[in-house]
């Protein structure tokens, strides 16, 4: 049931099919959302996806957002153990939450701040052995709270984004990262919004209907799929243990 | 037209001037610098190769996309890269731009791997992409490296010049490049832009450095701000698959040559179009309302039949139009300021007559222009 009622986002980013090796290595996704319509569960699927029973995919997950226990209470009610994965080496949980960078150094010296984590994620990912590279997935929640940690450097995020993004061809893995569309509205020019969408080969934002709120339809997904030349669209609604997903008018309600 | 840019890299510079320089610019809108820049890349490459270009080697400062991808794609464009490794090299300022694995391999364990030394034979990682002059001189001695020193020639295509604004400011990435285009071994210079993330002033800079401009926009503009509805949905699905690409050349004469044509996106690559006319675009732009907003060809012409009132006297007199000067009709009379004084006179009071002559038959009877647009006061 849970496979196929999200058919729509899988088949939108190729993992309805097989899902080893990952048909998202070698790949950037950015998921991008609102405070109206938020992206984590399809933060959440794909970990699901990639922790899939029937692959030894890995996910290295960098939260900034919240602790362990609240992604374990979630990806519970989606049928996924995140600490028995922990404990077989699959899924690796870095905890960001009290991570400041130090004023001033901007990351300037390993010890601290976003380089020592580059180096962090790159030593775990050279752990595993070399067949595993490619079904690597680097899942980064969130990238405001990232910029936050790092005293609003955006700048200095980014420089962290594109090392993570030479990842994906180092090991070809996949890197998917999640930020909020409108924290930025404000701005004349969104600049750090604008550069990962151009660093993105996969671009899934989460928005309102034109018609606003409604209990049947929570939002609409597009999925713009750079290496497919493809975009598509449709509805979702988030329910408790699972998420819809149908083109406009075919709401079951 | 996108083969008149490639021939001006390949026919590179004169003696004693500034190397064409190419700005390809696109926004997020219409995002495909990438494939139009690989384009004239792997085009330019063929021409060094088949030693139909002024320019013996071609140089590529990569910054947003691995050496291997470059690559790879001449390598699909069927040229062999193993034994064309003389003619080629790619400084890359990808793998390690701000040398942070440098740092971390001095503090933990930290190994490069294998395929790092795979392409190092046509690729040279660089760390410093904040000191413009360390780059400049890695490039120019990565291209002499290549064609030895003298006047051979070599060519450059950077991507893109959107991460060295970031790491310096715009000033030193202006001289940079103009010293790149007065170098006299530098044949031609390309890089790659995504004006949104930069100020408009900034844009400006890089298109005056320029002497081609080629720009993608969308097919279509969305609707402001609005991206929920379904209207809008099928723009960006068109707009990710076409767009326009509308080139300036500067002329060595100091005129502007702007030419315009679309570009299609698919997956074996990019192909460029010419403009379909105007009428069909427009049409696809009408909206779809339930009554006729355009005028069939009878409507046409019976409205071009109707006479204004105030364009005729009301005495069966043809329309008069006054063109400046006395008509040949009022040159037959003799006094012709008594004969319109006649008239005045026998009309006497009671009504009033509004005599009108058009300036010439271009101008609409129902043109929204103000008559006293051409009064200088």
């Amino acid at each position: 049931m849970n496979q196929r009622s999200s058919n729509l986002l899988d088949e939108a980013l190729g993992l309805d099919q097989v899902i080893e090796p990952w048909p998202l290595r070698c790949r950037v996704v950015a998921i991008e959302d609102q405070v109206d319509t938020s992206g984590s569960f399809v933060l959440h699927h794909l970990l699901k996806r990639s922790l899939s029973p029937n692959s030894s995919n890995v996910a290295i997950f960098i939260a900034f957002s919240q602790p362990f226990s609240h992604y374990d209470r979630i990806l519970r009610k989606l049928g996924c153990n995140l600490v028995s994965q922990r404990d077989n080496s699959r899924f690796f949980f870095f905890d960001m939450l009290k991570l400041q960078c130090p004023d001033g150094d901007e990351g300037i010296t390993p010890e601290g701040g976003l380089i020592a984590l580059y180096g962090k994620i790159h030593k775990t990912i050279s752990a595993l052995p070399e067949i595993s590279w490619k079904n690597v997935s680097i899942i980064i929640d969130d990238l405001s709270l990232m910029e936050v940690a790092a005293n609003g450097s955006s700048d200095y995020v980014l420089d962290f984004l594109h090392y993570c993004s030479t990842l994906t061809s180092e090991f070809d893995c996949s890197l998917i990262t999640l930020n909020h569309e409108d924290i930025y509205s404000n701005e004349d020019r969104p600049t750090f919004l604008i550069q990962m969408e151009y660093l993105a080969d996969i671009l899934i934002k989460a928005e309102p209907l034109a018609t606003g709120l409604a209990t049947d339809v929570h939002g609409q997904l597009t999925v713009s799929n750079k290496g497919w030349n493809k975009v598509s669209n449709f509805h979702f609604k988030v329910k408790e243990n699972v998420v819809e997903c149908f083109y406009p008018g075919r709401s079951r309600g | 037209m996108a083969e008149s840019i490639c021939r001006a890299l390949r026919d590179g510079a004169l003696e004693g001037e500034l190397a064409p320089a190419l700005t390809i610019k696109d926004s997020v809108a219409s995002p495909f610098a990438l494939q139009v820049f690989s384009h004239v890349l792997s085009q330019l490459f063929s021409s060094i190769l088949a030693g139909k270009s002024q320019s013996r080697g071609l140089v590529v400062v990569s910054f947003s996309r691995s050496p291997s991808f470059y690559l790879d794609l001449l390598k699909n464009k069927g040229t062999d890269i193993a034994s064309s490794n003389k003619q080629i090299q790619i400084l890359d300022c990808y793998s390690d731009p701000l040398g942070w694995k440098d740092q971390l391999a001095g503090s933990r364990n930290f190994t490069a791997l294998s395929n790092e030394v795979l392409v190092s034979s046509t690729a040279i990682v660089f760390r410093e992409v904040k000191h413009m002059d360390k780059l400049y001189n890695s490039i120019i001695e990565l291209g002499k490296g290549l064609v030895g020193g003298g006047k051979i020639r070599f060519s450059i295509a950077i991507d893109s010049v959107d991460e060295m604004l970031r790491h310096a400011p715009v000033s030193s990435v202006a001289r940079f490049l103009s010293n790149l285009r007065s170098h006299d071994q530098i044949s031609s210079i390309f890089w790659l832009l995504h004006s949104d993330l930069h100020e408009a002033r900034v844009t400006a800079v890089l298109e005056y450095l320029s002497s081609i401009v080629a720009s993608l926009e969308p097919s279509h503009q969305l609707a402001n701000g609005q991206r929920g509805d379904l209207e809008n949905f099928s723009l960006i699905k068109h707009n990710s698959k076409k767009g326009k690409f509308h080139v300036r050349f500067k002329k060595r004469n100091g005129r502007v040559r702007v030419m315009s044509e679309e570009v299609h996106i698919e997956l074996s690559g990019i192909n460029f179009t010419s403009l379909p006319s105007e009428g069909a675009i427009n049409q696809g732009l009408v909206p779809k309302v339930q009554f006729s907003l355009q005028l069939s060809e009878k409507e046409r012409i019976d409205k071009a039949n109707v006479v204004l009132p105030f364009e005729h006297q009301g005495n069966g007199k043809p329309i008069q139009i006054y063109d400046g000067r006395r008509s040949l009709v009022d040159g037959k009379h003799e006094r012709p300021f008594a004969a319109v004084e006649n008239v005045q006179t026998n009309e006497n009071c009671g009504s009033g007559e509004i005599i009108y002559y058009r300036d010439s038959d271009d101008e609409m009877p129902d043109s929204d222009e103000d008559p006293d647009d051409d009064l200088d006061i």
